[in-house]
């Protein structure tokens, strides 16, 4: 077994970005190996239940195109996890059609592996009916009605379908809904070294160059893992990374910095050491990584919502601002009468109409501490409805009855909202909501993703 | 006394999956981390009555390594919901900013 292994993450998410001259200094510290996590369920829900991805097809095909070049040329795995945002299988072909493009251009040829992580409804029913699908914290309500309601459901995978890709000659692998750290600590484990010191070091290069003292823009970050420790180093000059910057990492987008969850087990870092390597690197030791005593795969899954459309205004009349929240209620009212009389008086059972105040609590909705309102407000109303086509109807005759709402202290026809468009409402498609928070106990570590080989 | 901001080198929120929302605070320097720490204002019940929750769901992390405190809520609303105001949960930590601290 080699004595250390060389980990280049391009990039926190593909399509994102990263600098081609970084890149190709990473590459002179000769990697064994090249991930990118390109996924995240930050955006929201819409990725997963609509199989749109976050970023354009241009923005993936530049980030990729550079990652296959610098991989084939060294002759090294490269690995991407999570493809296009929620790694669907539409998403996953999505990426790997951009690959094979890259391919053709470029005059490049690779064994690639894909890794698909949608999961069938029935074996999701199954594995609930055998007690084998438990909640997390915070779960809504899972039972057969919410698996046939979701719109997709994904599986997040471990590392074991990457280490079965590696170990069958994969050179480039492209995974649907992966952990993120998985993507970067599959080829460390399958090559021997110690699981703690390689789950941190996964955990602190999944984000890219977020772990360095002052990112200012997405780029690669670089690090080299023994078995007993792992140095992170930025390879752009002009980032650096100190013990904080490196320890408050662990804070990110995790409830707590001392414990992450991955399938096969907990990695701890209570004990973890983090020392000065050099003015810019930083010597990460002392994790610990407890084996799971069942393997546990994330399941997430998304509904349709409804359809919205929405209109965007703004007040600037102190009279009406001085009775804002008792205006918008008339207002309302006012709108739900209107919406009655045209579509029946059971519109209201299979549609919502909401408004949020922009100057007044759009960011903490109820929770907003804070009761003053300046100079103007902004207003967004919202109408969420079965089709997109009753959505805007619904809207137009809103926005008619809000634009002219009166207030007592004038008479006569006031117009009280500014609107910055013509038409004012906005067509805003499909909305998605989360429905699950839930692992499953599958039979095997690869049960629940299929691998496909192709030579590309 | 000070408030958070003027201690704090970093206060943000962020979704911690779609179904929690966290709270980090990173502190200049150790010993105001310290004071601040064991003075206990970054606390549960501060939490539970801003965010209108239990205290007994609400937790709080001391990250010494970091100089860091670290608060963990249920999300008030399931990320990208219709009733949800922040798909990141990233401006959640604003009533936090101008907290008294020792």
């Amino acid at each position: 077994m080699a004595s250390e292994i060389r980990v280049l993450s391009a990039t926190g998410i593909l399509g994102s970005g990263f600098r081609e001259e970084t890149l190709r200094r990473a590459m002179a510290w000769k990697p064994d190996f090249i991930g990118a996590d390109s996924g995240s369920t930050d955006p929201g829900p819409f990725y997963l239940g609509s199989g749109e991805t976050l970023f354009s097809d241009s923005a993936y095909q530049r980030d990729l195109r550079l990652i296959l070049l610098a991989a084939r040329a060294a002759n090294i795995p490269a690995i991407v996890g999570s493809a296009c945002t929620a790694g669907t299988d539409g998403q996953l072909e999505r990426l790997a059609g951009i690959a094979r493009k890259i391919a053709r251009e470029d005059k490049l040829s690779f064994k690639l592996a894909t890794i698909a992580a949608e999961q069938d409804k029935g074996y999701l029913k199954r594995k609930l009916r055998e007690g084998k699908i438990m909640p997390l914290a915070n779960a809504p309500e899972f039972d057969d009605a919410v698996i046939d309601r979701s719109a997709r459901i994904v599986g997040m995978c471990g590392i074991e379908p990457y280490i079965e890709a590696l170990a069958n000659g994969a050179e480039v692998i492209l995974a649907g809904r992966s952990s993120d750290t998985s993507i970067f600590a599959a080829l460390p484990v399958l090559r021997g070294f110690n699981p703690a010191t390689v789950w941190h070091m996964a955990k602190i290069l999944e984000c890219g160059a977020a772990c360095v003292v002052l990112r200012q823009y997405p780029d690669c970050m670089f690090a080299t893992v023994t078995d007993d420790h792992f140095i992170v180093e930025p390879p752009n000059p002009d980032y650096r990374c100190d013990p904080v910057s490196v320890a408050s990492h662990n804070l990110y987008e995790n409830s707590t910095p001392y414990e992450l969850v991955e399938p096969s087990g907990v990695l701890n870092t209570l004990h973890a050491k983090y020392e000065a390597a050099s003015d810019r690197a930083v010597r990460v030791s002392g994790s610990t990584f407890r084996p799971a005593r069942r393997y546990t795969i994330k399941l997430e899954g998304a509904e349709l919502a409804g359809y919205q459309s929405i209109i965007v205004g703004a007040v600037r009349d102190p009279v009406i601002l001085r009775q804002l929240d008792s205006w918008l209620a008339g207002l309302m009212e006012a709108a739900k009468d209107r919406i009655r009389a045209v579509f029946g008086p059971d519109i209201e059972r299979q549609c919502r109409l909401d408004v949020r105040v922009f100057g007044k609590n759009a960011a903490m909705g109820r929770l907003e501490p804070e009761t003053g309102i300046g100079h103007e407000a902004g207003l967004l109303f919202q109408v969420t409805a079965p089709t997109q086509e009753l959505a805007t109807a619904l809207m137009k005759s809103v926005g008619h009855i809000a634009v002219h709402y009166p207030v007592p202290e004038w008479s006569g026809l006031i117009t009280s909202i500014a609107f910055p468009y013509s038409p004012p409402e906005i067509a805003r498609g499909p909305s998605y909501r989360f429905t699950m928070n839930h692992v499953v106990e599958p039979g095997s570590p690869l049960e629940m993703f299929r691998i496909h080989y192709e030579n590309v | 006394m000070a408030k958070l901001w003027q201690v704090a080198k970093l206060i943000r929120s962020k979704n911690s999956g779609p179904f929690e929302l966290t709270f980090d605070v990173i502190f200049k320097d150790r010993a105001t981390y310290e004071r601040v720490r064991d003075a206990k204002v970054i606390n549960a019940q501060w939490f539970a009555r801003t965010y209108k929750l239990a205290p007994e769901v609400v937790s709080v992390i001391e990250y010494d390594a970091a100089a860091a405190i670290k608060v963990t809520i249920p999300r008030p609303v399931v990320s990208g919901d219709v009733d949800d105001t922040d798909v990141f949960g990233g401006q959640q930590y604003g009533p936090l900013v101008d907290l008294e601290v020792p």
